[in-house]
């Protein structure tokens, strides 16, 4: 089925696209959660995959950074499709592509510090100790928690775990960042904080990000287009506004 | 004709567990080495069990010494006491119940914080972060099991004699080195090896079967309660029948 494509964005920001997927099926068992998926990810966007709980925007996100195997399809990132790749050639992709957990994922048994500096050295082997400092300043800096940085994350509120999460994201400077309901969780200052954030550095640093979210404050802020996902296809695409205009009760469902 | 759903599970999860050793085995000698964590890990399983091992040890010996008194009052060969305590110990008893404290102690511990990683989507992040983490993890815990199991038993032996010593002289005069050179009259090569042998197998068992309990955890905060509980009881279970075959070999090689 193709997705009804309610309005197109107005502006295209670029022809580029950094992520393509095309017919992409995933089932466990006989619950069939995506079903010939087609989405595209434009450079420089902001793109919001809405859909229910349980609808399959997790395992869409988790197929693409290839934590998850689809069962066929492709999803191409900068041009290499993902279930092709070996461990190797899939850490030299995750290099350029940030993910935000759901739950936020921070190691409990290291301090901040340590969280940040994970992922740095686990990708670039041979970067040094003042490299490293100047990198974990400047991201804690982004994310307003320079003064967290010998804390453990059970020392920190919610809103702060995600702000770290979300910094140690950042911290390899991805050109795409995935975010996995950033929101959730959050009461509704925190989320609007996160969302003010995720928007100022998609700007900054002009990354690609496709959000997965259900919270309508995130779409409203954070979309340049929403796709839906709706009984595991691309049901509809659009802008915010164009979408809240629609007449199609299961967008309105959705929307409202 | 299916199997009942106990003997099926029972299978399962020693199938599960002879292919997640496979794993280990392919894992455990291809680079990247994780010598770091390795480290960190032997410090965490071995120097911190110290307290416990060596406390359990003590009262051990001491019990031990305590309770045979009698009977070998009553045959009038009180005097073997040292040389039939340190046989007991240094044989059977010091491993074996070394090796069940190191599996409620590490094995519980390993098996929750595994299974609290796993449900808090750290291991993804892990994965994303350009690590394999069943090398970060899986391999650098069972093999510093494996290397600091023995090593414990050794220093566990070493103050069960010192509380036998102590023991012996509650209700009489022994002199250290008369004590000391009953023991190690008595104690031959065969006596050693077999014991020291064995223990690395115990600590083999405990770190894999712990490891694999949390890395596939489910089931949210219930799981990791789960995991922790069976990675004790299946370790257990193991270590005794680990001795079982030990002794059986040990009786084939005429090592009694």
């Amino acid at each position: 089925m193709e997705a009804q494509t309610i309005v197109q964005p107005e502006k295209k920001k670029s022809n580029q696209d950094v992520i393509i997927i095309k017919h992409l099926n995933k089932s466990f068992g006989s619950n069939k959660v995506l079903v010939d998926f087609n989405i595209n990810l434009e450079k420089d966007e902001n793109l919001v995959v809405m859909g229910k709980s349980g609808s399959g925007k997790s395992v869409l996100i988790k197929c693409i950074i290839g934590l998850l195997e689809p069962d066929s399809g492709t999803i191409e990132i900068f041009g290499r499709n993902i279930p092709d790749l070996d461990r190797n050639e899939l850490d030299e992709i995750r290099a350029k592509v940030g993910f935000l957990f759901q739950g936020n994922a921070l190691y409990d048994s290291m301090t901040v510090r340590q969280n940040l500096e994970f992922p740095l050295r686990r990708h670039w082997m041979n970067v040094n100790q003042p490299e490293v400092n100047k990198l974990v300043q400047e991201a804690l800096d982004d994310v307003g928690l320079k003064h967290t940085i010998n804390m453990m994350p059970a020392e920190l509120s919610g809103g702060m775990r995600k702000r770290i999460a979300l910094a140690r994201t950042l911290i390899l400077k991805p050109e795409i960042i995935l975010y996995d309901e950033p929101t959730t969780g959050l009461d509704p200052g925190t989320a609007k904080e996160i969302i003010e954030l995720i928007v100022a550095i998609q700007k900054k640093y002009r990354s690609s990000s496709l959000i997965i979210s259900h919270d309508m404050n995130c779409v409203r802020l954070a979309a340049d287009r929403v796709v839906m996902l709706i009984d595991g296809r691309c049901y509809a695409e659009g802008t915010y506004d164009s979408l809240k205009k629609s007449g199609d009760p299961k967008i309105k469902d959705l929307i409202e | 004709m299916a199997l009942p759903v106990k003997t099926t599970d029972f299978l399962q999860e020693t199938g599960g567990i002879s292919v997640f050793t496979g794993r280990f085995f392919k894992e455990a000698f291809k680079p990247r080495y994780e010598i770091s964590e390795f480290l960190r890990q032997c410090f965490v399983i071995g120097y911190r069990s110290l307290p416990l091992i060596g406390l359990t040890g003590f009262i051990m010996g001491l019990v031990l010494t305590m309770q045979l008194r009698p009977s070998l009052i009553e045959y009038g060969v009180e005097s073997q006491l040292p040389a039939m305590v340190g046989i007991a110990i240094v044989r059977e008893i010091g491993p074996v119940i070394t090796a069940l404290i190191f599996a409620g102690k590490i094995g519980s511990s390993i098996g929750a914080e595994l299974g609290s990683m796993k449900v808090t989507e750290q291991i993804d992040a892990m994965e994303v972060s350009g690590t394999n983490p069943f090398k970060y993890l899986v391999v650098t815990r069972v093999a510093a099991s494996t290397l600091m199991l023995p090593i414990l038993v050794m220093i566990s032996d070493a103050i069960s004699l010192f509380g036998s010593y102590i023991g012996v002289n509650i209700n009489g005069i022994t002199s250290f080195p008369l004590f000391y050179t009953q023991v190690f009259n008595n104690l031959g090569f065969s006596d050693v090896l077999p014991a020291f042998v064995k223990s690395f197998f115990f600590g083999f068992a405990v770190g894999i079967i712990s490891c694999y309990k949390g890395f596939y955890s489910n089931k949210g905060t219930e799981g990791v309660g789960q995991s922790a509980n069976s990675s004790v009881v299946i370790s257990s279970i193991t270590i005794f029948v680990i001795d079982l075959i030990a002794v059986q070999i040990t009786n084939v090689l005429n090592l009694n």
